[in-house]
């Protein structure tokens, strides 16, 4: 029996490294990734992996075959040393060979990696709770980019799709065969940006903006994620980068100036009570359920509740203020900084006909008007 | 500097207390130990229990057994408690059984410190869980509880959060203190430095790296507190502070703390190894300078944590080197337990299984550890599954093993009853194999790209994540058998030699002591050669 565990035993951990060699490229190791400074770190990961591998198979060979040959069982007599001086400083040394030996490609990756030049397109990345956004630094268009998965799927009330929780409302898109910088910084508490494809992954720390690069060779969708703890929703924030050839890129970025001129266009609209609660019930169900819930009760005492909250009934200029400048020392941001003066007036709109607000509260109507008057007393 | 030890009983008879007051009031290092090691036992179980829930949701993608703000506790009160709870007060319950004992004193030099320290722990601990049945919930940002998620971000109950580290940091300080304390002053003459079991080593350099570090996270967690409610700015940018600051302060403690965590068990292995091989520990002079340059090499690798936070390159490369370092005493450590293997007379009883189990895992947690200083491939691991099995694998196997195997080691001795060495190797072998088909696939998904921290994953996921829960199942059912084992013991079993295991006599002054020994271990010093 004890043979038997121990052949056993001995099985298990000389096949392991070609079970884990069998597997390379697949959904068990490290993506290679397309660009060449995932490609490096690959190698280097395979690298160090087979050096582990060998000191294992050489240690734990001596180890078990020790434990098999002098087993008292078999009448084995103890030998009495206890210390050999050269045995020691002999794999002190051989040790430490091996890890500067090992060092060395590691810090050639490592100068490769770490390069924060210019890039010939910049981009903003900011991480809020729960959500990324992205700005162009060149050309003044920037987005926000939340999880497409719905409340369903993840409740388990309609099957998964393919994407699940690695899909977004508005990828990233960046060109192909381009330097891209990326300037990343946190909004609120630290995020983490990661792209597996690229090896990029870099905290967003409020207050502080790091750098990461990136130049993608081949089109495609690659997929990423939150890797620092932010929050309820740390899981659901994914990233999502597209890359597209110059010219789609191109194409891209002036429909999306395109749209931001729309938009500004919209602030001096006349705007009716039904087309802002259309649209702020459309913002709230994005950028407000989490902590509010679809309902407005919220999660007290964390998360209050706007149903039938004094300033969300009877005090609209405090509720501007609130949604403009948020709460110090609390989960409320400042969205005024980050969304459309038609964004914030139609999610004030909502909240305040919404629920029993509309039948117990003034039902006040705010307008893009009210909120840049806000904006100009403030700046005066 | 030596101390005057009474020769004899004044009062011919003296035993324990009857009754709670026993327990209550014990000076006694013995009984201080039992209530450490229970309390260690009661937290693995409470611990256990929120890791069952964790896996219960993670066993398939999508919610389905709890909501992420309440996973979000159950991760970060895990962490809290296992580190803090679990094997930090094993250790401390084996120090306070095992010194005396092993260094030819009656008791530790300072009893009713002794005493302190171990009732602010059922105090601090009481606080932390009291927590999770507040309104707001318990600490809900990790057990590295990152600023400004921990201050600005943080529900109101972090402040009894903040009060519970200060009062496990003051317990673990004092019971220091008391350790160095009665290493230096108590050993049976004779005993010179380098002739103290290797246990005893091992606690030493612990004890100093948590007098060292100790003050270091209850500095972390005042400014925290001074943040949160007197409108100080430590670690808030709006105000001009520094989120990354919180991190370098909260490793320089958090790296040495890992280190505190694995000491005393190298200490307890190399006593089993060369108890079960019948020869003497290879090295030994190798293995105290390999422990105490850990030591000392553990106060500059923090930033190893932080690669991905955005350091300059020349801090990214030091940081890599230095942890690079830590390998080569970690590994000396390791030959040297082969080393003692070989060439010996071995034999298979429960705690060399579990020491055997310690050297293999504990090892592959090295290699992972070793993998993750490689700064620019740990960019792809940090923050993954793959950390989670490291430290998974240097902590479950490493630790956790390393305390299991003391206990089936001493508990003859200390009970004066053999353990049933049938059902103990049957516990072995179930926690060795479910160890593993929960901690090895981790490696898997961490490297195929699972964020940890996660209470819902991508679909890919889903088949490592399904046999780590039942992995994780096994575990935890298993560690009922170790209850069960441990409390038979006690109650009945064959009587025990005072020696116990073969040949152990010349191993050490615990087994010239009767089994169970007396309540003052030595009351007269025996002359070590
Ligand atoms: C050869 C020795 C070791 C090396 C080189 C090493 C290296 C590392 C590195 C580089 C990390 C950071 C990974 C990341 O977050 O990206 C890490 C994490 C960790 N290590 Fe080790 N380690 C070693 C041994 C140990 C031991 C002995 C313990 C404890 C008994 C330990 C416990 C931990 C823990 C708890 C973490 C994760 C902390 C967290 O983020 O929650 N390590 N290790
Ligand atoms: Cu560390």
């Amino acid at each position: 029996m004890k043979k038997l565990v121990t052949k056993l035993v001995l099985v298990m951990f000389s096949t392991l490294p070609f079970v884990i060699y069998s597997a390379e490229n697949s959904d068990y190791n490290m993506p290679v990734g397309v660009t060449e400074v995932s490609q490096s770190i690959f190698g280097l990961h395979m690298l160090i992996f087979w050096v582990c591998v060998v000191i294992g198979v050489i240690v734990f060979g001596i180890m078990f075959w020790s434990m098999w040959k002098y087993r008292k069982s078999k009448g084995a007599v103890a030998a009495d040393f206890d210390d050999n001086f050269w045995l020691e400083i002999g794999w002190t040394v051989a040790a430490t060979a091996v890890l500067i030996w090992m060092a060395v490609p590691s810090t050639q990756v490592m100068v490769q990696a770490y390069d924060d030049a210019e890039g010939e397109i910049n981009i903003l990345v900011t991480g809020h709770q729960w959500k990324w956004h992205y700005e162009y630094m060149e050309d003044e268009v920037s987005f926000f980019s939340n999880l497409s998965t719905s409340q369903e799927q993840i409740d388990n009330k309609i099957p998964k799709g393919e994407f699940y929780l690695l899909e977004v409302d508005e990828p990233l898109v960046i060109p192909i065969n381009t330097r891209v910088r990326f300037l990343i910084t946190g909004n609120d508490v630290i995020h983490s940006w990661w792209v597996p494809d690229f090896a990029v992954k870099q905290d967003a720390v409020p207050g502080f903006i790091n750098t990461a690069w990136t130049n993608v060779p081949e089109t495609g969708i690659y997929r990423g994620a939150c890797t620092e703890l932010c929050g309820i929703k740390h899981a659901f924030m994914p990233v999502v980068v597209r890359a597209v050839e110059m010219e789609e890129y191109d194409a891209f970025i002036a429909e999306k100036m395109v749209l931001a001129e729309a938009e500004r266009m919209l602030t001096s609209k006349e705007w009716t009570k039904e087309e802002l609660m259309e649209r702020g019930e459309s913002f709230y169900m994005t950028n407000c359920v989490a902590c509010h819930q679809a309902n407005g009760k919220g999660i007290p005492p964390v998360f209050p509740a706007l149903e039938g909250s004094e300033v969300v009934l009877s005090d609209s200029a405090k509720q501007i203020e609130i949604l403009m400048d948020g709460i110090q020392g609390s989960a409320m941001q400042a969205f005024g900084d980050s969304y459309s003066e038609v964004d914030i007036a139609a999610v004030i709109t909502y909240t305040r006909q919404a629920w029993s607000n509309g039948k117990n509260g003034d039902g006040a109507i705010v307008t893009p008007k009210d909120i840049v008057d806000y904006k100009n007393k403030i700046d005066l | 500097m030596s101390t005057v030890v009474e020769t004899h009983d004044h009062d011919g008879h003296h035993g324990p207390a009857k009754g709670l007051t026993r327990w209550l009031f014990t000076t006694n290092h013995k009984d201080i130990g039992t209530l450490y090691l229970w309390f260690s036992c009661l937290m693995l179980f409470i611990g256990g229990g929120m890791a069952m829930v964790i896996r219960a949701e993670l066993f398939q993608p999508g919610l389905q057994i709890v909501q992420p703000e309440f996973f979000n506790q159950m991760t970060t009160n895990h962490g809290l408690i296992m580190v803090f709870g679990v094997i930090m007060p094993a250790f401390v319950g084996l120090a306070n059984w095992m010194i005396p004992m092993q260094i030819g004193a009656p008791d530790m030099a300072l009893p009713r410190l002794n005493n302190l320290s171990f009732w602010l722990l059922p105090m601090a601990f009481g606080i932390l869980l009291s927590t999770l049945f507040m309104p707001e919930g318990g600490p809900n940002f990790g057990w590295t509880f990152y600023a400004p998620l921990s201050t600005t971000y943080a529900p109101s109950t972090v402040n009894f959060f903040i009060f519970s580290v200060h009062v496990m940091g003051v317990s673990s300080i004092l019971g220091s203190i008391n350790i160095i304390t009665t290493i230096f002053n108590m050993r049976a003459p004779g005993m010179a430095l380098m002739k103290m079991p290797l246990f005893v080593w091992s606690w030493l350099i612990t004890a100093y790296l948590l007098i060292a570090v100790m003050p270091v996270l209850a500095g972390v967690v005042t400014m925290m507190l001074m943040d949160i409610n007197f409108g100080t700015s430590f670690f808030n940018a709006a105000g001009g502070g520094d989120p990354v600051l919180f991190q370098h302060v909260f490793w320089f403690f958090g790296h040495p703390e890992v280190y505190i965590m694995i000491l005393p068990a190298f200490g307890i292995v190399s006593h089993i190894i060369e108890t079960f091989s019948r020869k003497p520990i290879f090295g030994y002079s190798s293995m105290v300078y390999a422990m105490a340059s850990i030591a000392i090499l553990s106060f500059v690798v923090w930033a190893h944590h932080m690669f991905t936070v955005g350091m300059p390159l020349a801090g990214e490369l030091f940081f890599m080197y230095s942890t690079m370092l830590i390998a080569i005493p970690t590994g000396v450590k390791v030959f040297n337990w082969v080393a003692t293997m070989f060439r010996g007379s071995l034999t298979f009883e429960t705690p060399m299984l579990f020491s055997i189990g310690f050297v293999t895992l504990f090892t592959i947690g090295g290699f992972s550890g070793l993998m993750l200083a490689i700064v620019p491939a740990d960019f792809q691991y940090h923050d993954t599954y793959f950390v989670v099995a490291h430290f998974h694998y240097v902590l479950v196997p490493g630790a956790l093993f390393g305390i299991m195997a003391g206990v089936y080691y001493w508990l003859p001795k200390w009970t004066g009853n053999m353990y049933d060495e049938t059902l103990g190797k049957l516990h072995f072998w179930l926690t060795f194999i479910s160890v593993n088909v929960t901690f090895f696939p981790m490696h898997f998904v961490g490297l195929a790209g699972m964020p940890r921290r996660y209470p819902d994953y991508a679909l890919q996921f889903a088949d490592f994540n399904a046999m780590i829960s039942v992995g994780a199942f096994m575990f935890g059912i298993t560690q009922l058998l170790f209850l069960f084992i441990v409390i038979k013991t006690i109650r009945s079993g064959k009587q025990a030699k005072p020696e116990v295991w073969e040949g152990a006599g010349d191993l050490g002054l615990e087994w010239t002591l009767s089994s169970p020994p007396p309540y003052h271990s030595f009351t007269v010093q025996p002359q070590v050669k």
